[in-house]
């Protein structure tokens, strides 16, 4: 009995171990791959044509689902938020709060689940095949580094296109949240954002946008990351790519934490 | 025999396991030479070692007099400018056109301008038997035959010193995998001085097209010799390799 229990103790001492040493080595690798990228993104020649090409990519084709989600998160935000603030007779301070929370929290980190799902999935599969039919290897033979061709683009863009749409999703919240609040609950349209400016600063809308920066960077990173971590053909791909969503999503949640509690302290 | 390519004393190690195993050999200048071996004899890693994409646990690796391991990572991708390679699969972005895939390595290393990319690059294509109207078609578009040619083409852009082919008849046809052997002699005929290196493992086409052959096993070149000598080769492996 004892050595049984001592057999199993062992096992799972050792799981756990093992689970800590991949851990300890997927964080190096990628450390290394995004040391990489800080080295290569300064260095010429500058490809302004591909990071216009991602920018499309990540920016532009993903503003339909981001006005679609943005507009439907305010219009909940807006029920929901009014029935509570109904009850203690603050329903004028409706518009404000739905503005506050999508400026500081949703518009960010929907933003950055939407685009790990759409533009880090694509970004791991495409970079994924690429590596499998031996594309990355044709660009390396050639004396083309393939992280500053295919992964800084991607990750530049990704960076900069994130802030933009996190600030459109914003927009079309509240324009959302105001159509709902006053055509269906029928607040006051001169009262909905009436008291915006007593309780918004911009230090709010500053917080979303940085916040929306370290999304597009991340999930990005994860995305190229997984997709040159691709091996063994279709099914490395497959794994690549779902490897890319779930950790660039769970990152976009876990940071979200830690940098609101850095940023509520600086801003 | 003035050498292209020279190997000396190359070891590497993969954990406990000598993929090369203090391999030395000469691969010279201006001839074609095949690098023939079973699957997982060490062929694939020699290759990434003339390329610079490996690097030896022991031993050099000079490519046109130039030590490798003497250059550093921006060096050695400059260097890599020497080199054409043909894929076994060709390695042709999906995502580009015929047309754009041979002129990728023009736009990316040359001040030509539009017209002369598209002069030098229907000349290309037109040398590798690529009609005009295959030009804007995507490589999910065309044969398997004609992406190797496509591959040929891009690999030829930059007028390499050194051609590196890697396997460039696995999955072909017999019709189109003769067309293809054709095709690396006229390369090899037209480029005058330009070295080629084949790795294959098939033997018909390597007696026909190359100039020398050396038999990799186990990591170790166990025979090198001019065609015609390899014909009569009487190492055992050699042997067996033959009369396959």
């Amino acid at each position: 009995m004892m050595a049984r229990m001592k057999k199993r103790f062992i096992v799972n001492v050792e799981s756990i171990g093992e689970f800590v040493i991949e851990g300890l080595n997927a964080l190096g690798e990628i450390t290394q791959f995004i040391m990489k990228f800080f080295y290569w993104v300064l260095k010429p020649p500058y490809r302004w044509h591909l990071l216009a090409d991602q920018f499309v990519f990540i920016g532009n084709k993903s503003l339909f689902i981001i006005c679609l989600s943005g507009a439907f998160t305010g219009m909940v935000m807006a029920y929901q938020t009014y029935f509570g603030f109904k009850l203690i007779n603050v329903d004028s301070l409706v518009g404000p709060v739905v503005a506050i929370t999508l400026a500081k929290e949703l518009a960010p980190v929907l933003c950055g689940l939407i685009v790990a799902g759409r533009a880090g999935a694509a970004m791991a599969a495409q970079i994924g095949t690429m590596k499998v039919t031996e594309q990355v290897d044709a660009l390396e033979v050639m004396g083309i580094n393939s992280i500053q061709y295919l992964a800084v683009p991607r990750i530049v863009a990704s960076t900069i296109a994130l802030p933009m749409l996190c600030l459109v999703f914003s927009l079309v919240g509240n324009m959302g949240a105001f159509l709902v609040g006053t055509k269906a609950l029928m607040i006051d349209e001169v009262m909905f954002y009436s008291k915006l400016g007593e309780f918004m600063y911009m230090e709010d809308i500053y917080q979303g946008v940085i916040k929306a920066c370290v999304f597009g960077f991340i999930l990005s990173c994860v995305g190229t990351f997984f997709g040159f971590d691709v091996s063994k053909g279709a099914e490395g791909v497959g794994r690549g790519t779902n490897l890319a969503v779930v950790w660039g999503m769970i990152l976009v949640l876990i940071i979200d934490y830690f940098l609101t509690s850095f940023l509520v302290q600086i801003l | 025999m003035d050498s292209a390519i020279s190997i000396r004393n190359v070891t590497k190690m993969f954990g406990a396991q000598a993929v090369l195993s203090d391999m030395s050999f000469e691969i010279p200048k201006g001839k074609i030479t095949t690098i023939l071996g079973f699957s997982g004899a060490g062929k694939s890693t020699l290759l990434k070692h003339i390329l610079g994409l490996l690097h030896p646990t022991s031993g050099k690796v000079f490519i046109l007099g130039q030590d490798l391991s003497l250059l550093d990572d921006v060096g050695l991708r400059e260097f890599r400018k020497n080199f054409g390679m043909l894929f076994q699969y060709a390695a042709l972005f999906d995502s580009f056109s015929t047309f754009e895939n041979v002129a990728f390595p023009l736009r990316e290393f040359t001040t030509m301008n539009e017209a002369e990319i598209k002069s030098r690059v229907t000349d290309l294509l037109t040398a590798v038997s690529i009609k005009e109207e295959s030009f804007y078609k995507v490589p999910s578009q065309l044969s398997g035959g004609m992406r190797k040619r496509v591959g040929l083409a891009r690999a030829l852009a930059l007028k390499p010193a050194v051609m590196l082919y890697d396997e460039p008849t696995t999955g072909l046809d017999p019709i189109t995998t003769h067309k293809v052997n054709d095709l690396i002699v006229e390369t090899a005929h037209k480029n005058v001085g330009m070295t080629s290196v084949i790795i294959s493992h098939d033997i018909r086409a390597t007696l026909k097209i190359s100039d020398y052959i050396a038999f990799l096993d186990r990591g170790k070149i166990v025979e090198y010799a001019s065609a015609s000598d390899f014909k009569r080769s009487a190492n055992p492996l050699v042997r067996e390799f033959l009369e396959l």
